[in-house]
């Protein structure tokens, strides 16, 4: 199953985003360019959140995302964020996918609310990453806010967890994008 | 070093956040019953016209022990305490179909500004033509309830975070799921908050249709009968039963809300 994206056009009133905007994503890929180019106006029509003023999107099978802001439930733990929107997934994977990602026994204690932002963030990058439902990941900056050794470590796992899905991955930091060692696509 | 202008010491506006300690509500409670103390005492005439806390006192150990003054107040707490149940489930559910269609929210406004505006001895006198006595104060207090409640709801449902909702859509989660950990946290500070004040004033509203509709054993014609033997100290007994009723029932049911939305949600402690 590939995303197949076709002469798609965004304007917000005067200003147009997307301009005529093709692209068939048939596999993990990074999508990089300047602030306000419209890679997360891409990313919200692909997420039916956003409509399109023209154009065809096809192939966005049950996605699970990174937006843009962590949205995880403020109340909720760490693990429970992620079994909340894994579909069957199990706490103890969860718990071993966080704890590789840094998360201390005190730290999978918390609620969301009191981690730190580098922390929130690993949580919403594997809430997308372990949706066992998901066909296709969309990512909007997924290593926001994680110092160098962490995006290492965030990389490592997206690419091992994201698997051949058609990924769209949004980021402007391109030794991240170097990391992942998928085919880049310039907006 | 820059001083400070006198007027800028003055006219400090800052709000101390700080927790209000026992001590100092204390401090405050005992002045004020010093101050009623002291209008008691100058006004004269053995409390006829203000009860000294003292008298007050007395009279509410003298009616305490009786089983009328139980039976008074498990009569009024169980009719008020059905109307605010039903007030609460009523102001749930057209809170939940208000938000959901427009046209509902519009439909009901009317009717909700009309019982928010209506004073409560003309509702009283009109539901007297309707339902016996007995159960008027069931129906006062689930018509002042309502438009409370309601308004609580509808806000709590503006106030849940849109972001989360956006999140809960694109990973498909059940409705059950969302109502549980994304619609009733969002809702739950609007609708605790105006269920606690409810709770203040099912009383108000339900013991003042009691005192106009007189029905037999209620705490209501028991304020009435004070009044009308100038039994002054007996009068703010039952008003002093009044107010601790309503604080207590505010306090246990913003406790059980707690506990039931920690139940529910499945939230850890911050």
């Amino acid at each position: 199953m590939s995303i197949v994206i076709q002469n798609l056009c965004k304007s917000f009133g005067p200003h147009a985003v997307l301009h005529d905007f093709s692209w068939t994503v048939d596999r993990p890929m990074v999508l990089m360019g300047a602030s306000g180019c419209g890679k997360t106006t891409l990313l919200r029509i692909l997420l039916r959140l956003e409509t399109a003023d023209s154009g065809t999107v096809t192939g966005v099978e049950t996605p699970a995302a990174v937006f843009q802001e962590n949205r995880l439930c403020p109340y909720l733990t760490a693990v429970d964020n992620l079994v909340l929107t894994g579909h069957g997934l199990p706490a103890a994977q969860a718990r071993t996918e966080l704890q590789a990602l840094g998360f201390t026994e005190a730290d999978l204690r918390l609620p969301a609310v009191r981690l730190s932002g580098g922390q929130k963030r690993r949580a919403a990058l594997l809430r997308a990453l372990l949706c066992r439902d998901a066909q296709t990941l969309l990512m909007d900056e997924p290593f926001t806010g994680m110092d160098a050794d962490l995006v290492r470590d965030a990389a490592a796992a997206t690419h091992r967890l994201a698997g051949e899905r058609p990924t769209i991955l949004v980021t402007h930091d391109r030794t991240a994008a170097e990391l992942l060692g998928w085919p880049i696509r310039e907006i | 070093m820059p001083t400070q202008p006198v007027w800028a010491a003055l006219c400090r506006l800052t709000i101390s956040t700080m927790p209000v300690k026992f001590w100092q509500r204390a401090a405050a409670l005992t002045a004020w019953v010093a101050v009623w103390q002291l209008a008691a005492v100058s006004l004269g005439h053995g409390g006829l016209f203000l009860a000294t806390p003292i008298q007050t006192l007395q009279a509410l150990v003298q009616l305490a022990p009786t089983a009328v003054f139980w039976q008074r107040i498990v009569f009024s707490a169980l009719r008020i305490l059905t109307g605010f149940l039903l007030a609460v489930l009523g102001g749930l559910l057209l809170g939940a179909l208000g938000a959901r269609w427009r046209w509902v929210r519009i439909f009901i406004e009317p009717a909700m500004q009309l019982i928010r505006a209506m004073p409560v001895a003309s509702f009283v006198i009109l539901a007297l033509l309707w339902v016996r006595s007995a159960n008027l104060s069931v129906v006062v207090s689930f018509t002042h309830v309502l438009p409370v409640v309601y308004a609580g709801v509808l806000g709590g449902i503006a106030d849940t975070d849109p972001q989360l909702l956006e999140m809960a859509r694109v990973y498909r989660l059940p409705l059950i799921t969302r109502l549980r950990y994304i619609w009733l946290p969002g809702i739950f500070p609007s609708f605790c908050e105006s269920c606690i004040a409810a709770m203040g004033m099912c009383w108000k509203s339900g013991v003042s249709a009691e005192v106009i509709g007189l029905p037999d054993h209620s705490v209501g014609d028991a304020l009435y009968r004070a009044k009308i033997t100038l039994s002054t100290p007996d009068v703010f007994a039952w008003t002093l039963v009044i107010v601790l009723l309503s604080a207590l029932l505010s306090t246990v049911a913003a406790r059980l809300l707690r506990a039931i939305k920690a139940c529910l949600c499945g939230e850890v402690q911050a």
